[in-house]
């Protein structure tokens, strides 16, 4: 069997006396998609917080690949191949969408320390930044301000720069809110693709369960920063700690389930 | 065609600057060193303040230092300029880099109070350190000896001094102008208008602030050690807060979003206060209506303003 790319033992995280997540254990596989679910306020932005570095846990330790990786700086955890979204836009706003890209693409490649070279004139980082936008639909938006184009477009164009940096395992953090159904079911295609690719580990987070059942291999669901339970579609939709807790009461309601906006 | 005219405008400007002591009356000489020297020290500041979004209230410390570096080495050693200048930019960075070191964790306002508090250490320092550096009466008495690099000038000519000054601060300017446009100076940038973002890309952001705090540091020292034979002193003052205002100043007023803004500030500053103190007392004022203006409504300074609309019209 091989070793997970995240372990997480036992993760919290208080706020004063509100336990935003509450013990949580998990262990994902290289290339696997693992949605988190759970209804707001259920601590899975707090979760992706600790992982990706940007805050402490209270207690509790995260391991990359075998390594402990529990209160590193954001950046530190970034260079080991981690790279995340925000669910709130968090773009360049006055840059173009292709410089956007190319900040974090200049990071990557180390450009970030050079001094005298000609940011516009760096063919390689061009021609990167060109490719992914392509990817993701968004290719001929290269050159408008990034504050200016389209909530939807934004939203591709953070998935562009959390991309730019190659890493190993992607946490997205409600990628398709907001976004049009023509939208959704576009970011969803491409997430597929990139899954499929085999070159990522996938964290989604997701009201949309449509999009959850189309992309995850596997659900967590959260409630109240704590783990209700973890599975495969079939094995979270029929535990029955989630059908009280979470989908609703109503057993009989198969149907209503797999619509319902969480 | 709009890149043309404005690369037009540049080199028209530049064989102004050049031609200046043969057609303005004596008195703008002065006027003009000034204004070169002060806008080098805008520039600066603008590498931290406008490209990176770190607003320092400190940064006269940098400028001061550099025009004691020059001035001592000028009054006790006698060393070419050239190579004072360079020890000026060396100190102002070295400065720089330690203040940077203990400031650039903090934040906005943070960040302004605590260069604002190193600054005033450092006033304090050259007013009291009296062996060192003669007190409120400051380096005063040197002569000024060769340039360096075997040319023969005579500084002390103010034409002359003029345009050593002149080209001292193009190929500074140009050196600056690299560095902003740069793929480093496109992480400043990315860091003014979204930190978090950029350390998620992998990137410390503390160590990008401190070397653009120290490279600002550098030029501004550069800026301070031209100023130590053009005004045959180096005085406490000049590293006194009010100094560090200036280039805050300047850059506002001359439009902190494009590299010349700041340049622009500084002539624009330099003229009017030379202007409005020959006519009234109440220069503050006349400055104070100007910046409130200013901010109200030509938020981006004036050459940003005219370049926003100029570039946007059709
Ligand atoms: N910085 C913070 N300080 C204090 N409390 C916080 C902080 N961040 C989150 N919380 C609290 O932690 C709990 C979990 O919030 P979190 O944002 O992780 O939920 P979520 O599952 O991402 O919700 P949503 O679906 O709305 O995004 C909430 O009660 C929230 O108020
Ligand atoms: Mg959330």
């Amino acid at each position: 069997m091989t070793d997970p790319i995240l372990n997480i033992h036992n993760l919290t995280k208080r706020f004063g006396g509100n336990t935003a997540v509450s013990g949580i254990n998990l262990q994902v596989m290289p290339r696997e998609t693992l949605a988190i679910i759970g209804p707001n306020g259920a601590g899975k932005t707090t979760f992706y917080n600790m992982v990706s570095g940007r805050m402490q846990p209270t207690e509790g330790t995260v391991e990359l690949n075998g390594h402990d990786i529990t209160g590193l700086k954001p950046h530190k955890i970034s260079r080991m191949g981690v790279s995340r979204s925000f669910q709130i836009n968090n773009i360049f706003p006055e840059m173009t969408v292709r410089q956007n890209v190319e900040v974090a693409l200049s990071a990557f490649h180390g450009y970030s320390r050079k001094l005298f070279n000609l940011a516009s004139g760096n063919r390689k980082v061009q021609e990167e930044a060109d490719e992914l936008l392509n990817r993701l639909s968004i290719g001929e938006l290269s050159s408008q301000r990034a504050g200016i184009i389209s909530y939807g477009d934004k939203r591709l164009l953070e998935i562009a720069v959390v991309l730019a940096t190659r890493p190993k395992l992607v946490l997205l953090d409600e990628p398709t809110a907001g976004m049009t159904p023509e939208e959704t079911r576009r970011v969803t295609k491409l997430i597929r693709s990139l899954a499929d690719s085999g070159d990522y580990t996938f964290l989604i987070t997701e009201h949309d369960m449509g999009v959850v059942f189309d992309l995850a291999d596997r659900i967590l669901v959260m409630h109240r920063g704590e783990s209700l339970a973890v599975g495969t579609v079939e094995e979270v939709k029929n535990n029955p700690d989630v059908k009280k807790a979470y989908l609703g009461e109503d057993e009989d309601d198969e149907d209503g389930e797999k619509e319902a906006a969480v | 065609m709009k890149s043309a005219i404005l690369l037009g405008a540049l080199v028209l400007t530049v064989i102004l600057l050049i031609a200046l002591p043969w057609v303005v009356p004596y008195f703008y000489i002065f006027i003009g060193t000034e204004i070169l020297i002060m806008g080098l020290f805008a520039a600066s500041f603008n590498l931290v303040f406008g490209y990176t979004g770190m607003l320092s209230f400190g940064h006269a410390a940098f400028f001061g230092i550099g025009t004691y570096a020059t001035a001592m080495l000028l009054l006790h050693l006698q060393w070419p300029l050239l190579a004072c200048l360079l020890v000026s930019m060396g100190m102002g960075a070295l400065l720089a880099l330690v203040i940077g070191f203990l400031s650039v964790r903090l934040n906005e306002v943070y960040f302004a109070m605590l260069t604002l508090a190193f600054g005033m250490m450092v006033f304090s320092i050259a007013h009291m350190w009296r062996s060192v550096t003669n007190g409120s009466d400051g380096i005063a008495g040197f002569t000024l000896g060769a340039f360096g690099l075997g040319i023969d000038l005579t500084l002390g000519n103010p034409a002359v001094y003029y345009h050593v000054v002149l080209a001292i601060v193009i190929v500074a300017s140009l050196v600056l102008y690299l560095i902003c446009r740069s793929s480093f100076g496109l992480i400043l940038q990315a860091i003014r208008q979204n930190a978090e973002r950029v350390s998620f890309c992998g990137l410390n952001i503390r160590l990008y602030r401190l070397a653009a705090f120290t490279i600002s540091g550098a030029f501004a020292g550069l800026a301070g050690g031209m100023m130590a034979p053009f005004l045959r002193v180096a005085s406490p003052e000049m590293m006194h807060w009010s100094t560090s205002a200036e280039p805050v100043l300047m850059s506002i007023l001359g439009g902190t979003g494009y590299f010349l803004g700041p340049y622009v500030g500084s002539a624009l500053f330099v003229l009017l206060e030379t202007w409005i103190t020959s006519v009234t007392q109440a220069w503050m004022l006349f400055l104070g209506i100007v910046l409130a203006l200013m901010v109200m409504f030509f938020r981006r300074g004036i050459l940003g303003t005219f370049l926003d609309w100029w570039l946007d019209k059709k």
